[in-house]
């Protein structure tokens, strides 16, 4: 059996433990990976007890109040906090997922939080998704179409209804960073986000390129590294499918 | 002051802001053939505009007669005659071809049994000027702006726009009251980047998280804004907050107007249907200001619902299920998650919520910003577009779904301007040491702060005043107070703490950049509210009521030194921008 270290300097430490200071009996201890690019040291992993009494619903909420409360140097991206811009797709408790929707109450005993995994790590919670971004620009996400029409293109409502479960994706990347197949292969792999954004305009009936962009993404690498695993769409924080999606271009392509 | 290595840039134009305003722009001026940089702090469909939900308005006429001359009435109604209607014209006579534009590029909008643009009703949008309601609002779902911003984001990529993307905008470099580029930080590997342009376009939103309860992202520091205002540049009717009727209580998440155009209702307490009494005529369908206002009357006199009363219900679940799952399947899934509600069988719990800023960079229909020196002039090198601006379409109270026509309208006027000013690969002027080392010197300055107030601390000080001073229903009492309480945390800065030294996504720096920004326009918006003793759009004064045209049918400026203000007035313009339409003077406003 082989055999895997992790590299010495990659080794999470302990890190400081952030004693509560409110007082309260109702605690609950959260662990926060932490790296600073600008220090020559090696991860670690921050302990802070939370007042749980004033602490709102969420895991984001909790971020909050570490941020503003007990540790302002805490690092992670946020924004809309309501489930809408993907900024803060992180692994909590073992699984990813966005920060502002995941209620705390749903994870069992200490918090563990961590930056999407198998990202390089930029800082603290964030990861850096260049890779997907640059995936994402190669599917040519926009729509193809030679038709110069005054009105606006005309389609059924069946034909749009397809693109349900799909156009909603928000690029958080909770499900590619899930995968396994794209943990390795993640240069060449396209990866479940990048997948079912290509499948979103393969099927717009509007679209005039169906073929070609089949043909793009029909490579050993950019498509068949996915084995099924589903972690993709077990992950998926807005309740998408991405493994369908990437079988229904798997049968398109068969059966084309 | 530590030196910083600066890396300099040279591009035709720099558009700042990546929503959907930023993006419409960038991919009309690399269309132009001109070299264009698109400078954000966050990767662009992180915009704020994906959280807009229920859609764009433009008289297509998809579902029953409409014409551009009607949206134009309903919208300088919904202004309360506060907007200039050259400006209103241009946006709402330019609309249909946006939104077709739109479609073109691949948003996936909802359809009709045809296979058209599916439009719904909407908050004061009417036919026939004010006589019942018409369908104008076109939606993709209640993701309207998610799937708008998405589509921009791949018609930029298609277009090779330049992305400068988790950059941290500091200042505007000016030179003798011309715009001259901008100075970012590079949050990716700390480094201070100096763009050097022809035309510079603020593209940075809205600045809602001045208030404590916002539907506002964390993100909406209106940072254009206050760089303006560092300029020596005044915002313009910086009082005209928008208070969204329908933020889920206790949380503040945005249940969109579509709700209500599908046909959501509200009730107090005693399970009235009260927007009956207020708008008779159009009832749920007011617009933002009067539906906020009437709630807020329902809860101070005693009909709010639950432990505090201090809310009421939006029912929806009347509604076929079917209805619910096609068209507004995103506010179910909101309301499961944060209160925790089934809205096929529950009601949702509802307050008034800060929304939008009406206020911003005063500009015309070109996008061009206008300051007063005696007469309306403009600011060379300099526009302003999307919810930092404030062209003034919006006037005192915006109708819904006014703002994503405002964003692509105004987007692509600004694109279109642009590239009249600017000829690709025009030489570029020295930039002044001054102004570089007065932009860094700030920056340093609060990097290295080692005070005692943590950012956090006069954020939520800052927060809590606009949102017990400047709220829904003001006062003369309110506002004094205000305007004394908002200096405190700006004073507070004196003894600032910031933490983290460090440079590469140093958050604990960004958001006290973020909070510099905030104050200065929190303080504006205090002083610009005390002065304008009348009640107009979503400025409601209880010892003003009524509206007082002779006085103040004026945009109010505000210019902002420390915390010292200057509040001066600019009068609307009272004409049209061609014969297509007649002006359409004051008029009392009844929905």
């Amino acid at each position: 059996m082989v055999q895997l270290n992790l590299p010495a300097n990659s080794k999470v430490k302990k890190g400081q433990y952030y004693k509560d200071k409110t007082g309260s009996k109702n605690i609950r201890k959260v662990n926060v990976y932490r790296w600073d690019p600008s220090k020559n040291e090696n991860p670690r992993l921050d302990t802070y007890e939370v007042d749980m009494d004033n602490c709102s619903s969420k895991v984001l909420d909790i971020l909050n109040k570490i941020k503003n409360e007990i540790d302002p140097s805490v690092a992670y991206r946020r924004s809309c906090a309501h489930g809408v811009c993907g900024s803060c797709a992180m692994n909590m408790n073992g699984k990813n997922g966005l920060a502002c929707t995941k209620a705390h109450s749903e994870l069992d005993g200490d918090i563990d939080i961590y930056p999407l995994p198998h990202l390089k790590v930029l800082k603290d919670l964030i990861g850096d998704l260049s890779t997907l971004y640059k995936q994402y620009e190669s599917v040519e996400p926009w729509l193809k179409t030679s038709k110069i029409n005054a009105k606006e293109n005309i389609q059924s409502k069946d034909d749009r209804a397809k693109l349900d479960g799909f156009y909603e994706c928000i690029m958080c990347a909770c499900c590619s960073t899930s995968c396994p197949s794209y943990w390795w292969n993640g240069e060449k792999y396209l990866g479940p986000a990048v997948l079912l954004q290509a499948y979103r305009w393969i099927i717009d009936s509007r679209d005039e390129d169906r073929k070609e962009r089949l043909k793009k993404v029909a490579d050993e690498l950019k498509l068949y590294r996915c084995h099924t695993i589903l972690n993709c769409t077990n992950a998926c924080p807005k309740g998408l499918n991405p493994a369908k999606a990437i079988a229904e271009i798997k049968k398109m392509l068969a059966t084309a | 002051m530590s030196a910083y290595n600066i890396i300099d840039h040279e591009y035709d134009v720099v558009v700042l802001g990546a929503g959907g305003s930023g993006l419409r722009a960038a991919v009309g001026l690399s269309e132009a053939g001109l070299k264009t940089a698109c400078v954000s702090k966050v990767f662009p469909t992180r915009s704020h505009t994906s959280a807009a939900q229920g859609g764009i308005s433009a008289a297509l006429g998809n579902m029953g007669e409409d014409d551009w001359r009607w949206h134009m009435y309903d919208t300088v109604k919904g202004a309360d005659w506060l907007g200039d209607q050259d400006s209103i014209e241009y946006l709402c006579k330019e609309a249909p071809a946006a939104v077709l534009e739109l479609e073109k590029y691949g948003v996936p909008f909802s359809r009709t049994e045809e296979g058209k643009i599916y439009q719904r009703p909407f908050g004061g949008m009417t036919k026939n000027y004010g006589n019942e309601t018409v369908q104008r609002t076109c939606a993709a779902a209640d993701r309207t702006g998610h799937a708008i911003l998405h589509t921009l984001y791949g018609q930029a990529l298609k277009h090779n726009t330049e992305f400068f993307i988790e950059y941290f905008a500091l200042d505007l470099i000016m030179k003798d009251g011309a715009c001259k580029g901008i100075i970012a930080w590079n949050l990716n590997d700390g480094t201070i980047h100096r763009f050097k342009s022809h035309t510079t376009i603020i593209a940075t939103g809205g600045y809602g998280k001045v208030y404590y309860s916002a539907t506002s992202a964390h993100t909406c520091t209106g940072d254009g804004n206050a760089m303006a205002l560092r300029a020596g540049l005044p915002l313009q009717d910086m009082e005209f907050v928008q208070f969204h009727p329908t933020g889920i209580y206790g949380h503040g998440t945005l249940i969109s107007e579509g709700v209500r155009g599908e046909g959501g209702y509200l009730v107090n307490s005693k399970g009235e249907r009260f927007m009956e009494r207020y708008a008779p005529k159009a009832k749920d369908l007011a617009s933002r200001d009067v539906v906020s206002r009437s709630i807020a009357v329902e809860i101070n006199e005693g009909r709010g619902i639950g432990k505090e009363q201090d809310h009421v219900h939006l029912h929806i679940d009347h509604l076929d299920p079917k209805v619910i799952d096609e068209r507004l399947p995103g506010i179910s899934e909101a309301s499961k998650l944060f209160a925790n509600v089934d809205v096929t069988k529950e009601p949702i719990p509802v307050v008034p919520t800060v929304h939008y800023n009406m206020g911003g960079i005063p500009t015309n229909y070109k996008a061009e910003v206008l300051t007063v020196n005696g007469s309306e002039k403009t600011v060379p090198g300099l526009m302003a577009i999307g919810e930092a601006a404030c062209v003034s379409v919006h006037g005192a109270n915006r109708l819904g779904s006014n703002s994503l026509i405002d964003l692509v309208v105004f987007g692509r006027a600004a694109a279109k301007r642009a590239a009249e000013l600017v000829k690709p690969g025009m030489k570029h002027d020295e930039i002044d040491k001054n102004e570089t080392d007065r932009c860094l010197d700030r920056f340093d300055k609060l990097r290295n702060s080692e005070g005692s107030n943590p950012t956090s601390e006069l954020r939520l000080s800052m927060q809590k005043t606009m949102q017990s001073k400047c709220a829904v229903f003001r006062s003369e009492k309110t506002l004094k107070e205000g305007v004394n309480e908002i200096r405190k945390p700006y004073d507070g800065m004196d003894s600032l703490s910031v933490k983290d030294k460090s440079l590469i996504f140093n958050t604990d720096l960004v958001e006290t950049l973020e909070f510099d920004n905030l104050i200065r326009q929190a303080i504006t918006t205090m002083d610009s509210a005390y002065h304008r003793k009348e009640s107009r759009g979503a400025h409601a004064r209880e010892d003003f009521p009524k509206r007082d045209d002779e006085n103040y049918m004026q945009h109010t400026l505000s210019w902002c030194n420390g915390s010292k203000t200057k509040i001066n007035y600019r009068p609307v313009h009272r004409s049209t921008l061609t014969n297509d339409v007649q002006y359409f003077p004051p008029q009392e406003r009844v929905y």
